[in-house]
Parts: C-alpha cells; structure tokens; sequence
C-alpha cells in the first residue's frame, strides 16, 4: 500500500511541480495541464509502439509538454486572452491533438511493450524486493527533477521570473520583456506535467485522453496540503519539496478513497467530488488560519 | 536629450469620453537637467511620465530620444535607458524575495540567462552599496522584503536603479506614499543621488516648496499643458505663493492647493 502510494504521489509530482510553477511563482492560474498531462503520455505510448528509446520518448514528451505551454503563452501574450482562457483554448485544441496522436483511439495499451519501467524493473530484480524497485526509482526521478527546478530558479532567470509573478511592473522596469518570462515559465511548467503523463502511461500500461482529467485540481490541491502543512518560506528548495510531499499525501487520501471509500459506500466515481471538498476545506482552513493569526497580533498589540 | 514634439495623448478618441490628457507638448529635456513638475489633479503629470517611459504611445506627435524617435517602442525596451520610480513603493521590489536576490535583478538591466551571478563578491558589493542607504539594511540581506517598511523600499529601490545607470529617471511622487521622516530621508538621498551621479531626472511633487527647493528647472501643468517653464536663477527666485498667483494669473482660476499647501 505504502508503495503504491508513493510511486503515485511521485508521479503525479513531477506535474505537481509543474502547477506549483504556473500557479505559485508565475501566478498564471494555466489549465493547459488537462491537456499536456495525456499530451505526454500519447507521446510516450506512440514512440513506445514506434520502438522508439524509453528515454528519448520522455523527452519527446517533455518537448511536447513545452510547445503546448508556449502555444498558451502566445494566445495569451499576443492576443490578450485572459490566461484562464488562453489555458482552456490549448487544452481543448490538445484534446483533438492527442487522439491524433494516438492513431484516432482514445486508448492505447503498452501492456507488453518494453518501457523505461520494465526495464528499470528487469535491471534492478534480485537486488532490491520486487515491490519498491519503483518506489526507489521514482524516489530518485522525482528528487532529480525537483533539484533541478530548485537550480533553474536560483539562476538569474529564474529569479527574474520568481520576482514576475510577484510584481510584473518591476521585470518591466528591469527592461526586461515579461511575455519571454511567462513564455519560457508556462513552456517549463508544461513539459514538467508532460513528463508526468509519461511515467503515469507505462505505470497504468496504457495512454488515454481522458487521463488529463480535473488533473490541474489534483495538482492544485497537492500544492495546497504541502502548502498547508508545512512552514511558510520563501526558499525555492523547501517550496518544491513541500509540493512533492503533498503530492503524496494527496494520492494517500484518493488511495484510502478508492479502496476503503466502499465503507461509508463512496464510489471511484466520487472521488473528483472529494478533490474539490479537499479543496474547499483546505481554503476554509488557510482562511481561518489567517484570521486566527490575525487576531492574536491585535490581541498581543493591545 | 529627450525631447517631445507636438505630443498630445487623446483617450477614448471619437467617443462622449474623449479627454484630452496631454495637449500638444514640446519638451525639451538637456542632459543633467533636475525638473520638478507640479500641477492639481488631473493636469497630466503621471501621463507625461507615462508617456516618456512608454506606457502610453502619443496620439500624435513624437518623443525622441538622443535623436532616436521612440515613440512606439514598448515600455519594457525603453525600461532600458530609463528608470522610473512609482508612488506605490511596493512597485519596486518583489515582495516575497530576499533582499540579495531582489538587488541581483535589479542591479543590471536587461535580460538574464541560465547563470547563478549570486556570489559572495556580488554579496560584497551590495553590502557596500546598501551602507550608502543608512538604514542598516546591509545587515538584513537575507531577509524576505515582506519585513521592510515602505521607506526602506523605496529607499532601496532608488538605490538599485542609480546602480543600473539609467540615461534619465522619472520620479512619480515618490514620496507621497511615505510617513513624513521617511519621506525627507528618500527625497535627500535622492538629491544627493542626483548630484553624485550626475542625473538626468524629473519629478513630479505635491509639494510645492520641495518642487521650488529641488532641481534646476520647474514645470506647471494644467489640464495637459505646460502653462509655466522656468529655470536657472528665475527659480531660484521663486516662493509658494509667487507659484501660486502665477497659476491665478495664467488661468483665472485658483490653483486647487489643498494637498500642495498641507504637505510641506
């Protein structure tokens, strides 16, 4: 059960990473992720079928992830369409794009095929216990990926695009373009959740469009509880690493939803129900939390 | 240096909200010039500065730039050469950063690629630079902006643009957002900026007596004109309420004073 949950929880937080950018550091609420998440993984799925190398294919999707991001910053960029609607514009056209992809069906089994997960597993059987040989390796694929955003926003572009979603007049000031920022940081984030969708398709075994699903509200949520339940701070190292555990701790809560949900006779098809609810608790608590600390300092003041 | 030519700014164009902001304009700023512009509400001051930092195009005419016409190049490209300072103190600086990684972007313009200049050299240096401030904020280089006061930001964030070396600075009232003390540090440091740097500036005050005090050169805009350009030693000689019968006299109607006269 543990490691189920983990391999899930890691998955998923490489594209929690991804919304934790959008929506965090860029401030750019970006709903292509519904598209690119199943972008990624029709990606992975056709070039597995093609024969194509596991890991090249990732980064066929990571690039695919990319190019989806940049189309919703031109939209919004270039044609001054609100951000949430330039998102849902990309996400609807990938829709289409992704049964392209794979090969007009809306589900594509990998079942037998050989994916960089197989391969992993075959490699590694004998010295580990068969059952955490993923849990360890997508504990080193999700740190790796993590350490890597944590690099790019302690570069100076990365600062540069921290301090956009913070105050776009002050890049502007900087004579600095800020739809190159919101270009690069939506490409960046995309590609993220694109490699995600890849790894969740040779984990399940399959690519399908729906896979993409009110997954922007799972990656929301996640960032919310790791939010939630860890220390405010502004180091970019403890902030992504806060997303990835509440990745886990969400893919938990959907776990214990979906295998023990029968008991108070919830069904799977309950459980975008409980996302949002999770959601709307974890505001109602944040909210009160402010008012709390709030009061106390006037308390303390009088 | 800068110049505007015949520039006027008409919003809502052809429609019953037609207003003309800025009313055919010629300017001409000379390199080290120091000008303070002063005028009521809705005069035009904060769409000049628009206008001359490129938040705005002219309706017609032009504004050139050493000879350059920049009239339709965007904000972010003239940001360049220009360093502007808003009202709003928080403009400046990114809240939730650190102080070192706020300076990191704001000490160089331009864009910034894949590198980590971030070093203890850098560190040094802005520590230098911070004593200038004299707010002990060379101290406090790691901490989240969020602790600062309106003051120190601002503060900070003149500092960070006289290090960018700007051709010109447009100062948008400042001060005006700031409690008394802190206002009177930001206004003589920025002076003192001005002179130890040589700046080109302009600011737009509320503040008669400190717009007749500061720079070389005073303007007075009405209803998007320049009714009153006065310079060298005709400012010199200039008080409050000589400024304010030369408003009376130039248009035969009371300058609206209220906020002007409070504030000093």
């Amino acid at each position: 059960m543990i490691e189920g949950i983990l391999v899930e929880g890691l998955i998923y937080g490489i594209m929690v990473l991804g919304v934790f950018i959008t929506f965090r550091v860029l401030d750019f609420p970006d709903l292509t992720v519904d598209g690119s998440f199943p972008l990624g993984a029709a990606l992975m799925v056709q070039c597995i079928l093609l024969g194509v190398n596991g890991w090249l294919a990732l980064l066929v999707a990571f690039t695919g992830g990319v190019i989806a991001g940049c189309v919703t910053a031109l939209i919004h960029n270039h044609l001054k369409v609100p951000n949430l609607l330039a998102g849902i514009l990309t996400m609807t056209m990938l829709y289409s794009i992704n049964i392209r992809i794979l090969g007009n069906r809306a589900n594509v089994p990998i079942i037998d095929h050989k994916t960089i997960l197989t391969d992993v597993s075959s490699r590694l059987s004998g010295t580990i216990p068969e059952e955490y040989i993923l849990m360890f390796f997508f504990i080193i694929v999700a740190l790796a990926i993590k350490l890597l955003v944590d690099l790019f926003f302690r570069t100076d572009l990365g600062m540069t695009i921290g301090a956009m979603g913070n105050n776009e007049q002050m890049i502007i000031s900087q004579g600095i373009n800020p739809k190159t920022l919101k270009t690069i940081g939506l490409g960046l984030s995309n590609g993220l959740v694109a490699v995600s969708g890849a790894f969740a398709a040779q984990y399940l075994g399959f690519a399908d469009v729906g896979l993409g699903q009110g997954i922007i509200i799972s990656g929301l949520a996640s960032v919310m509880i790791g939010e939630f339940l860890i220390m405010k701070s502004n180091r970019i190292g403890v902030l992504t690493l806060c997303a990835l555990v509440g990745s886990i701790l969400f893919h938990a809560v959907m776990y214990l939803g979906r295998y023990y949900g029968y008991i108070i006779k919830m069904t799977p098809n309950d459980l975008n129900l409980i996302k949002g609810l999770l959601i709307i608790i974890l505001l109602i608590l944040t909210q009160t939390r402010k008012f709390n600390m709030a009061t106390l300092k006037a308390m303390v003041q009088k | 240096m800068i110049a505007l030519n015949n520039a006027s700014v008409i919003f809502n164009q052809g429609t019953v909200n037609e207003n003309q902001a800025i009313n055919n304009i010629n300017l001409n700023v000379k390199e080290g010039d120091f000008i303070t512009i002063i005028g009521s509400n809705g005069a035009g001051k904060s769409t000049l500065f628009n206008l001359i930092a490129g938040t705005i195009t002219p309706t017609v005419g032009s504004i050139h730039v050493n000879g350059r016409n920049v009239s339709r190049e965007p904000e972010y490209k003239r940001a360049g050469y220009i360093g502007r300072i808003f009202q709003n103190p928080l403009l400046g600086t990114a809240s939730n950063m650190s102080l070192e990684d706020n300076m990191m972007i704001t000490y160089r313009k331009g864009f910034k690629w894949l590198k980590r200049s971030l070093n203890n050299k850098m560190r040094e240096y802005f520590r230098s630079e911070l004593v200038q401030l004299k707010m002990g904020l060379e101290l406090r280089m790691k901490e989240n902006l969020l602790m600062f006061s309106g003051g120190q930001r601002q503060a900070l964030t003149l500092l960070m643009m006289v290090l960018s070396k700007p051709s010109l600075i447009l100062l948008d009232e400042h001060t005006a957002a700031l409690d008394p003390k802190n206002a009177g540090i930001v206004l003589e440091l920025t002076n003192n900026f001005i002179k130890d740097y040589k700046l080109t500036s302009m600011m737009i005050t509320h503040n008669m007596s400190h717009a007749i005090e500061y720079g070389n050169r005073l303007l007075m805009m009405d209803q998007g004109e320049i009714i009153f350009d006065v310079s060298g030693d005709a400012k010199k000689e200039l008080t409050v309420d000589k400024l304010i019968e030369k408003f009376q006299e130039l248009r035969h109607h009371g300058f609206e004073n209220d906020r002007a006269l409070l504030s000093d």
